[in-house]
């Protein structure tokens, strides 16, 4: 008896960690098969054309033409959502961490609104901005998604650098005040402490936005143009592939193909150098 | 510095700049609060018209959806979302547990290094690939390997092809918040464990899993809010079939594919806008409640340790 329950725990350790370390070969697996899959699709849908033409006539029933409409549309969304949410999300951390104290009810508050606000799918915000713009009077348009995108995006924002704010030496500020400066100039001070917060939030608010399909699907619109102004609809790479996807044509499916591989590419680049810049960016950090 | 210079620089100017500073980010931290108030009023006011009309009762068990002839019944759409999250959980749960466990208890730091940067891709790619992998992977191996052994066809467009790509997204957020709750397990109680002789699956089991329960319990909230809120990658995959799923390899239809799919042609009836608008309030209050259930237990528990 004595015996067997002895022997039966080392047998019990080596099941548990055999299948601990299928679950982790499990990720690889899934993350393998999920590129494999689109880069094996997408590369014969590749070519020049497809990222440096508008699509041309009778492009969905698989003629001539490219992407630039939906490359240029995302480009155009993410980067101005960006320096919106930048704007806006700086001041946001700076507020929470430097005048709030640590402790302080509206701080808490604040924070888990920002929880809150990161856990509504975008598909909400979309309804919601989308009944706003009815109100409004406007159509889809590249503000449309560009407003909505903004507010998906500082939520990512606020709570990546807040982390990293969140634990930096106070006593900087203290420092600096005690120099003279008000607690608004201590701002520059700070922004270098967070800095390789700023940047690694940023590139993961650019993947979220630049991946985001819903919200964009229903405030953006869709076109076959690069939009000249705010108030034309853009289109975007998700809904390319979205919509190509459905159509019944092999040639218009191969390209959703191709604004698969496309968007992939970004996003991993967009990846890695996440990885890089939080390895290299701490250089003005005090620990 | 002289005395003219000082004055200069200690002028009202600066000291107006940082009242002005201060009011502006005060504002705008409070708009956080301010835009979750907003949406929900939004959503309730545009949702009163179908609430005025059909009981909360009738559209939140109705399983009848004709929206031409009037008829609401939210319950295929309830029962679609309830049961693609559901799949996706129970598949996600133990890969996530295991692989966490394993990360923070067993594994040497070249493991960690590897896993990570997975976790970031995994985490990262958006989710109309993940919908594109459905489409390309999944669905074809449920409808020509799996479904014949079980029925005599299915498209493949089901609640377990929506299960699965969600489990694979869910994945990534699930194993980080396991990983940050097991690391902060204080060592003392593994190795008062360990040196009564538990090996370490034992101490695991017993001790850790034991200490880290409401934290475990708080993160898989907060992954069904997530899961449950996910549009595109399910709707591409899930076969949208407004009816009640009998089995894993029927379609599905879950709430926002629904308000994906028509959000465009419900302007010509305006209680079919409405109706929609309630489809999106149903997710915004499950979503904020099981977020702010979920984040009051991680700070408590934050706090303790």
């Amino acid at each position: 008896m004595a015996y067997n329950r002895f022997k039966n725990k080392y047998v019990e350790e080596v099941v548990a960690k055999v299948l601990m370390i299928a679950a982790t070969v499990a990720l690889f697996v899934f993350a393998s098969s999920i590129i494999y899959t689109i880069i094996a699709n997408g590369w014969n849908a590749m070519s020049w054309e497809m990222i440096s033409q508008l699509p041309g006539g009778g492009f969905y029933i698989g003629k001539e033409g490219g992407l630039l409409n939906a490359i240029v549309g995302s480009m155009y969304i993410v980067g101005a959502a960006t320096i919106l949410g930048l704007i806006v999300s700086i001041p946001v951390v700076f507020y929470l961490n430097v005048y709030l104290n640590p402790n302080s009810k509206l701080g808490y508050a604040a924070r888990l609104c920002f929880d809150v606000l990161f856990g509504i799918p975008s598909i909400v915000y979309g309804a919601f901005a989308f009944t706003i713009m009815i109100y409004l009077g406007a159509k889809a348009s590249l503000l449309g998604g560009i407003i909505v995108v903004t507010l998906l995006i500082i939520p990512i924002f606020i709570r990546s650098m807040d982390e990293v704010a969140r634990s930096f030496p106070r006593a900087i500020v203290d420092a600096a005040v005690s120099l003279g400066a008000t607690k608004w100039e201590t701002i520059r001070v700070v922004v270098r402490q967070i800095m390789p917060g700023i940047a690694t939030a940023t590139l993961l608010s650019i993947g979220r936005a630049i991946g985001d399909a819903a919200a964009v699907m229903l405030t953006a619109g869709y076109t076959d143009s690069i939009p000249t102004s705010l108030s034309q609809p853009a289109a975007t790479l998700p809904l390319a592939v979205f919509f190509q996807l459905q159509s019944p044509i092999p040639q218009v499916q191969e390209r959703a193909y191709g604004a698969a591989l496309v968007l992939t590419i970004i996003v991993l680049i967009i990846s890695i150098l996440g990885r890089i810049i939080t390895n290299r960016f701490s250089k003005h950090r005090i620990k | 510095m002289s005395q003219q210079q000082l004055q200069y620089k200690t002028s009202p100017y600066r000291l107006l700049k940082e009242k002005v500073a201060s009011t502006t980010m005060l504002i705008l931290t409070l708009s956080a609060l301010l835009l979750v108030v907003l949406i929900a009023v939004g959503l309730v006011i545009k949702s009163m018209p179908i609430l005025e009309e059909k009981s909360l009762v009738d559209l939140v068990f109705g399983s009848s959806w004709k929206p031409m002839k009037g008829e609401f019944g939210f319950l295929p759409f309830i029962a679609g979302t309830i049961s693609v999250t559901l799949v996706a959980i129970v598949l996600a749960l133990p890969i996530s547990l295991l692989t966490a466990i394993f990360l923070t208890e067993y594994s040497k730091d070249w493991v960690k290094k590897a896993v990570f940067p997975v976790l970031d891709i995994l985490a990262g790619i958006p989710s109309v690939i993940y919908g594109l992998w459905g489409v390309l992977i999944i669905v074809p191996w449920i409808s020509e390997k799996l479904a014949p052994k079980f029925v005599e066809f299915s498209t493949g467009y089901s609640v377990l092809a929506g299960g699965v790509v969600l489990g694979v997204m869910v994945l990534p957020l699930m194993v980080s918040l396991f990983v940050e709750i097991f690391s902060s397990t204080p060592a003392e109680l593994r190795q008062a464990s360990q040196s009564l002789g538990a090996t370490k699956w034992q101490t695991t089991k017993k001790v850790m899993l034991k200490h880290t329960r409401a934290g475990i319990f708080a993160s898989v909230m907060l992954s069904i809010s997530r899961a449950m809120g996910e549009t595109i990658a399910v709707l591409m995959v899930c076969g949208n079939i407004a009816q009640m799923p009998e089995s894993l390899l029927d379609g599905a239809y879950p709430l926002p594919a629904l308000l994906a799919n028509n959000f465009g042609e419900m302007m010509s009836v305006p209680i079919y806008e409405s109706a929609l608008m309630f489809a999106a309030l149903i997710l915004f209050v499950v979503v904020v409640i099981f977020n702010i259930l979920s984040r009051i237990i991680l700070h408590r528990l934050q706090k303790n340790s």
